[in-house]
């Protein structure tokens, strides 16, 4: 069974001509023109060498990027039973809008993706609705209540990509452990909420000079990192494979690295919120849009989630996008629930704050925006031809303000709305289909 | 000045303008008469989603002095207990066309909230563990009026500073006035980073003669539940104040309401170099000066041209 799910849409035919191609995995950074036929892409091309079929699109990339399509191993899509906050369709609207062509959607919904029933129904519903292909991962024990495994081996056989209680850690050791050992079964990365909740206890910001100033309590960075050292020695000790979640302290940059150069499968991500603001930004105002899990912390946890991507600790980006609703998070910052919306501002927001100024390769960002996709055992988008086109057409030049004219998201929690930033996308070609233009990105019919 | 949310946004010379103001009205509380009409007409609501007994009647008493019209807003018995969410509290109770709201709540940050949700001048009366700044001014208050100035003082703060909205507003208030500010208590009660606030940390009195004013801090029998100090007992054996560890040479302050025989010893309490009683008197002609600064010379009738519910935003 194909564990990616989306409504059918016709296979594009088009050319995009002159464009500039980046493909650090493919080694291409040139200019080309690419045509892709029937949703495939058919062939690669000096600049302004390929002719269009009659029956074509013609893209003008002059001027414009060309890259794999994006993949996001961590997005909350609410459904079911959250629907008020996002769905299947607006969820996918914007991460196509984001230049993503898949992505894989947490079980913390209402119910729990904890039995084949809720899964099948669910994968039913995006083959209607999703419009990019979306995956599910299913939970670790039922109910995310920590006291008993699901189904792993039939949720795996209707399609569960992985499994993970995102929202809340596996809290007890045993639990973990037995998954892992089920996982020997089965399959599928355990992906970890990595937080112990007798020390990060009702905290509501990361536990720091801001937090003292502010009066708000505490979440230590001790609070991760112990739980990914804990996990790691677990996951060794079974030969399992982990995956740890929005890492956020640089406590946990280090216990990855260790975990890995002891031998132990564990995988890493880091989202963009994390990688390019602090909880600084809570003293210039209070924003609930600033609150998520694990907390903004400090400069120098950043910089180590940075030099984290660069040396290879950190395997992948994803937003952990949570959409909440607008009068869930008018409340008083205590009070709001945790998490931040991100899949339209990702690209945008790591071009301009971490490329641009040249802290990171722009070659680099593609990467970890992409090997989502490798972690979960899922192609991996890339431009050659004869295979499925998954593609994001990207303007670096061209500015906008994030929220500017609203989100294709359901809800417009962005920590970043009003930022201004540098890099738009124009068009997102997902599983062969074209997924998303931007309103005024004009294409000519040949 | 629009609001009054945070010590922060005050600088010594605004402190000065309003103290200096409060010792004016100080002579109106010993008239028979005791009002003064500066703000007749004018509408205040107190809104306290918290017990309070000396910041809500002091507020009440400071309003009614200046002659403006008080309504008390308490969360229970009102249509809170129904769920009714803060915001749309401030913008049933903005109808009312209040011109100035004294929130208390128990969330950080919400006096800046309902400043953005009301077209009310706003006084923070306390929101969560943040700011208490009304209470940091009449603590200035009453030590100039007992020390004349505050430059130079070494200042103790001692007790649970991880909890107290009052530690935080006076730390930076005391630190503008011109005093150097030391906090004091068990590790596990002083925040990992407040030396940020621009004090020094302290985990035993040992050095306490240092310090020219101790002020205490309230120990809350709530904050027991998470096993911050494993108990009162011990608590006090190490960071009671009494007439063994204070010097009469030293001025002991005391936001109250005090847990005898905690924090302080029932010697000191009641000892000429207290001044919780001061602090308390000082509270109704501190907050007629906020109120006064706060009001006075703004328009009164004239119809508003924003809407009474602003545009929502996020906070």
């Amino acid at each position: 069974m194909n564990a990616l799910a989306s409504r059918p849409t016709p296979p594009a035919n088009l050319l995009v001509s002159d464009v500039h191609v980046l493909d650090p995995r493919a080694g291409i950074d040139s200019r080309s023109d690419v045509l892709v036929r029937g949703g495939l892409i058919a062939e690669l091309g000096a600049p302004n060498t390929l002719q269009a079929p009659p029956d074509a699109e013609v893209i003008d990339g002059s001027g414009r990027h060309l890259f794999p399509g994006f993949v996001d191993p961590h997005v909350h899509l609410r459904t079911p039973g959250q629907e008020h906050k996002e769905d299947l369709d607006s969820g996918t609207r914007a991460a196509a809008a984001g230049g993503y062509c898949a992505v894989i959607a947490m079980p913390n919904t209402s119910p729990t993706i904890d039995s084949a029933s809720v899964l099948l129904a669910l994968q039913e519903s995006a083959r209607r609705e999703a419009r990019i292909p979306v995956g599910f991962l299913a939970s670790v024990t039922r109910g995310l209540k920590g006291e008993q495994l699901t189904e792993m081996a039939e949720l795996r056989s209707c399609g569960a990509i992985g499994f993970t209680d995102d929202g809340k850690p596996v809290q007890r050791a045993a639990m973990l452990r037995m998954a892992l050992q089920y996982q020997k079964l089965c399959g599928g990365v355990l992906a970890l909420h990595e937080e112990d909740p007798s020390l990060s206890g009702n905290g509501a910001m990361h536990e720091g000079p801001v937090s003292a100033r502010l009066g708000l309590a505490g979440i230590p960075s001790i609070s991760e990192s112990t739980m990914i050292a804990r996990d790691a020695a677990i996951a060794r000790h079974e030969q399992g494979r982990i995956h740890a979640q929005h890492l956020s302290a640089v406590e946990s940059v280090e216990a990855v690295a260790e975990a890995k150069a002891r031998g132990a499968l564990i995988t890493a991500e880091a989202s963009p919120h994390h990688l390019t603001l602090t909880h600084d930004a809570l003293l210039k105002s209070l924003d609930t849009r600033l609150k998520m899990n694990p907390p903004l912390r400090s400069e120098v946890d950043r910089q180590a989630l940075i030099s984290g991507l660069l040396d290879g600790t950190i395997d992948c980006i994803a937003t952990d996008h949570a959409p909440h609703a607008r009068e869930e998070k008018e409340v008083p910052f205590e009070e709001a629930p945790m998490g931040t919306t991100g899949l339209e501002s990702a690209f945008a927001v790591l071009y301009t704050d971490l490329v641009e100024p040249g802290v990171l390769p722009l070659a680099l960002v593609i990467e970890k925006l992409t090997q989502g996709a490798a972690l979960f055992d899922l192609p991996v988008p890339t431009v050659a031809v004869g295979v499925p086109a998954n593609l994001t057409l990207i303007d670096l030049a061209r500015e906008w303000e994030i929220g500017e004219a609203g989100y294709e998201s359901r809800s417009e929690n962005s920590c970043f709305d009003g930022h201004q930033v540098r890099g738009r996308v124009l068009a997102t070609i997902a599983a062969g289909a074209v997924a998303y233009r931007e309103r005024t990105f004009a294409v000519s019919a040949a | 000045m629009r609001h009054l949310i945070s010590m922060e946004q005050l600088e010594r010379r605004d402190i000065e303008r309003i103290l200096d103001r409060a010792r004016s009205f100080a002579e109106v509380s010993e008239r028979e008469i005791k009002k003064v009409p500066a703000l007749r007409g004018r509408r205040v609501i107190n809104l306290f989603y918290e017990a309070s007994t000396r910041t809500r009647s002091s507020f009440e008493l400071a309003a009614k002095t200046l002659s403006a019209e008080v309504i008390n807003f308490a969360s229970s018995g009102s249509s809170v207990e129904k769920g009714e969410s803060l915001k749309d509290t401030v913008q049933t109770l903005s109808a009312y066309r209040p011109d100035l709201i004294v929130v208390r709540t128990p969330n950080v940050g919400a006096a800046d909230l309902v400043a953005r949700w009301s077209t009310a001048a706003v006084v923070n009366a306390g929101d969560g563990k943040h700011e208490h700044p009304t209470q940091a001014l009449l603590d200035v208050y009453t030590l100039r009026e007992r020390l004349r100035s505050l430059d130079g003082l070494s200042i103790w703060v001692v007790g649970d500073v991880m909890h107290s909205r009052v530690a935080r507003s006076n730390i930076m208030a005391f630190s503008k006035m011109g005093a150097r500010v030391t906090v004091c208590g068990p590790p596990t009660l002083i925040p990992r980073g407040v030396e940020a606030l621009g004090c020094a940390v302290e985990h035993t009195l040992d050095r306490l003669a240092d310090a020219d004013v101790v002020y205490a801090l309230r120990m809350q029998h709530e904050r027991m539940t998470g096993s911050f100090v494993p108990s009162l007992r011990e608590y006090a054996a190490c960071y009671q104040l009494n007439g063994q560890r204070l010097s009469p040479r030293q001025v002991l302050m005391h936001p109250g309401p005090v847990n005898r025989g905690v924090e302080l010893s029932a010697d000191v309490i009641e000892s000429p170099q207290a001044l919780i009683g001061q602090q308390v008197a000082a509270g109704v002609v501190v907050r007629m000066a906020v109120l006064y600064e706060l009001l006075a010379g703004r328009d009164v009738g004239t119809p508003r041209t924003s809407s009474p519910t602003p545009a929502p935003q996020l906070a």
